[in-house]
């Protein structure tokens, strides 16, 4: 037997070992699987597309602020948009400020396109997706986010 | 024969009250001798952890101030007040601030119950701190007693996750508005992955949010998981872990302390206590002696006294220390509850509790370094200090090792200076994100004032390391650098925050709003 080879394991200690290995394994998947169950599978909560009214409520050049969604809606000569005001940090409402838009909580700041000025937000806010019901009414999909400067021309 | 057994029978109920009394408490008086004392703390449940006899280093109160007692007493005293406020506390988020109102308003002593259940919570944050602090400079880490510094490390984590989750249960703006915060913190590894574009793929900091929310907001699904975690999972976590804590301590030998000196009780003002001497020419049994190495040869006096009744009215004291503090606090100031939680509008400024407020400054700068990272380096540099420090000596003395206040003194100053000119700085001329709009948000998350902070402790330690030769007194300086960081930063957090986040020196000047 060469020096190298492994020391030779009776039929006993290998069957311990087996057994052993398999109690482990089933405790692993069990353990496994348990962990798996906080894990949601269906986020709850509620549709974030809501109707924000007919076009003609809003004139060119205004912004209207809507609290309860926490967006603004903004409309100038190319169109309308929106930005969440769900601050990018730590997920504050930021307020509207003279230079944009500033957050409670850290102090991030945004221009009023919602870009990072200061503080430590990571991403500008977000330009929301903006289209219109059957009946006419704008809707905004808060879930889903458009690139800056997206128009939606009526 | 009928007649003996009603005899005996009227005989048995003669002496009932004898015979029950004598089969609870079966030492059935105060015990007098030392054999008799060391049964009463040897067949009990409850006091069978304690060893029979004590060191009387161990019951100097400038040693230990009672720390790990205390908080263990606060733990007590809100495990109690908490099953209290569950008889009326509702995890609902339609039920659960009305019924706050309730236990504040209208339930009997339901304000001064939740009062309690708060300072003992608060008391018990500062006093694992402290804890671990004189355990630190008392050098008490060292071996054998690594492993039971990570499970304190274990009990301080498990301590402060109870205050976090504790937190959203009143369901008001406070609430609503500091666990918005803390879920976003956990979900701030997409920072990073945001930042190198991976989040599609790999979402670590998505996955934890969703994990402790069980949604993506904060509803009803957050405050069942905070809930169960608050009033089953943690207690019991902690309950298991203090177990192990305690039965460390005595299978470490008791607390950490230098050998005793030869020739008796110097130091400790001679005959001052009646204390036991063992013979050479006498053999003693287990129950006389439960610790230490036989026979003492060419070792002084053991320096050792009876747990009953010494130990025991130490440990009484404590507690009720401990409750006066509690109930003294929960007289004159109200656990605060504010406004129904409203999502729309968050407080301002949003606090996090105050030993959170140190980190909460640290967010500011960035929400992964500040909330995620540099938590886990701090935790995993505290968890390796007994197995980098190996040299024995100092333990059980305040700054035992030689050069030892010095380098504390130093490093508090160093710490002081460092800490008030970051702050300083950064209130004056901002940060990268202010000079740069445009920097790429890696930059802002590698260098900001918290991580250089832990940088330049780090190279401190070294200089201090090179300087000084010493392995623990490295250790004393990150350590000591640490602790007046935390302070300095939940003092400035708690004081000079206001609305925005914008500095101010006092709260009275904080713009209406």
């Amino acid at each position: 037997m060469s020096r190298l080879d492994p020391p030779p394991i009776n039929r006993r200690s290998f069957l311990s070992l087996a057994a052993l290995g398999s109690f482990f394994a089933a405790l692993g998947t069990a353990a496994a699987g348990m962990l798996r169950l906080p894990s949601p599978a269906i986020l709850p909560g509620p549709v974030r597309r809501f109707k924000l009214g007919p076009p003609e409520e809003f004139s060119a050049g205004t912004e209207t602020p809507f609290t309860e969604q926490n967006i603004v809606l903004f409309r100038d000569d190319d169109g309308f948009y929106a930005i969440s005001t769900t601050c990018t940090h730590l997920g504050c409402t930021v307020a509207r400020s003279k230079e944009g838009f500033a957050c409670p909580c850290h102090g991030s700041r945004f221009d009023p396109r919602g870009n990072v000025v200061g503080g430590p937000a990571p991403r500008p806010l977000p330009w929301l997706e903006v289209s219109r019901a059957a009946n006419g009414e704008l809707i905004v999909n808060a879930d889903t986010e458009v690139p800056e400067g997206t128009r939606y021309s009526v | 024969m009928a007649e003996t057994a009603t005899k005996e029978f009227v005989h048995n109920l003669h002496e009932l009250p004898h015979t029950v009394k004598d089969a609870c408490f079966r030492l059935g008086k105060t015990p007098e001798s030392e054999r008799e004392e060391s049964q009463a703390t040897f067949h009990n449940l409850f006091l069978h952890i304690h060893s029979v006899r004590v060191h009387l280093r161990t019951l100097s109160p400038t040693l230990t101030f009672g720390l790990g007692l205390t908080a263990m007493a606060s733990f007590v005293i809100t495990i109690i007040t908490g099953v209290l406020l569950m008889v009326y506390y509702k995890p609902s988020t339609d039920l659960a601030y009305q019924s706050m109102k309730d236990i504040h308003f209208t339930v009997y002593t339901g304000r001064f119950i939740r009062n309690i259940h708060r300072w003992a919570a608060q008391l018990m944050v500062l006093v694992v701190l402290l804890h671990m602090a004189r355990v630190f400079f008392t050098a008490s880490y060292k071996k054998p007693r690594e492993f039971n510094w990570l499970v304190g490390l274990g009990l301080l984590v498990i301590t402060l996750a109870l205050s976090f989750t504790g937190y959203l249960l009143p369901w008001d703006q406070l609430a609503y508005w500091a666990i918005t915060i803390g879920s976003n913190i956990a979900n701030s590894p997409r920072e990073l992955t945001d930042a190198i574009g991976i989040t599609k793929w790999f979402d670590p900091g998505g996955f934890q949010k969703r994990l402790l929310l069980g949604a993506n907001f904060v509803g009803q699904d957050s405050l069942i998981r905070f809930y169960v975690l608050h009033v089953f999972v943690l207690p019991l976590a902690l309950v298991t872990l203090l177990g192990v804590h305690f039965w460390r301590i005595r299978k470490d030998g008791g607390l950490a302390k230098p050998e005793d000196p030869m020739g008796g009780l110097a130091e400790w003002g001679g005959e001052r206590r009646t204390v036991f001497q063992p013979l050479a020419t006498k053999t003693y049994g287990l129950m006389a002696l439960v610790k230490g190495k036989r026979p003492p040869v060419n070792r002084g006096p053991e320096n050792t006294v009876m747990s009953w009744p010494h130990l025991f009215w130490a440990e009484l004291a404590v507690f009720m220390l401990t409750v006066a503090i509690t109930l003294t606090l929960s007289f004159y100031w109200d656990a605060p509850l504010k406004e129904l939680a409203n999502p729309a509008i968050p407080e301002n400024p949003a606090k996090a509790p105050w030993y959170f407020l140190g980190l909460q400054e640290l967010v500011s700068y960035s929400a992964f370094m500040g909330g995620m990272l540099i938590p886990v380096i701090v935790l995993i540099g505290l968890a390796l200090i007994p197995f980098l420090d190996r040299r024995s000596g100092g333990e059980g003395v305040w700054f035992g090792t030689p050069g030892e206040k010095a380098t504390t003194w130093q490093s508090l100053f160093f710490a002081l200076a460092v800490t008030v000119g970051m702050l300083a700085f950064t209130v004056n001329f901002g940060w990268l994100r202010n000079w740069f709009p445009n920097i790429h948000q890696l930059w802002i998350i590698a260098i900001n004032p918290g991580s250089l902070l832990v940088l330049i402790f780090a190279a401190w330690s070294l200089l201090i390391l090179k300087r000084k030769d010493s392995v623990r007194l490295a250790a004393v300086s990150l350590f000591t650098c640490f602790l007046v960081s935390f302070t300095l930063l939940t003092y400035f957090a708690t004081v000079h925050r206001g609305p925005n986040w914008h500095f101010y020196w006092w709260p009275s000047q904080w713009p209406l709003h």
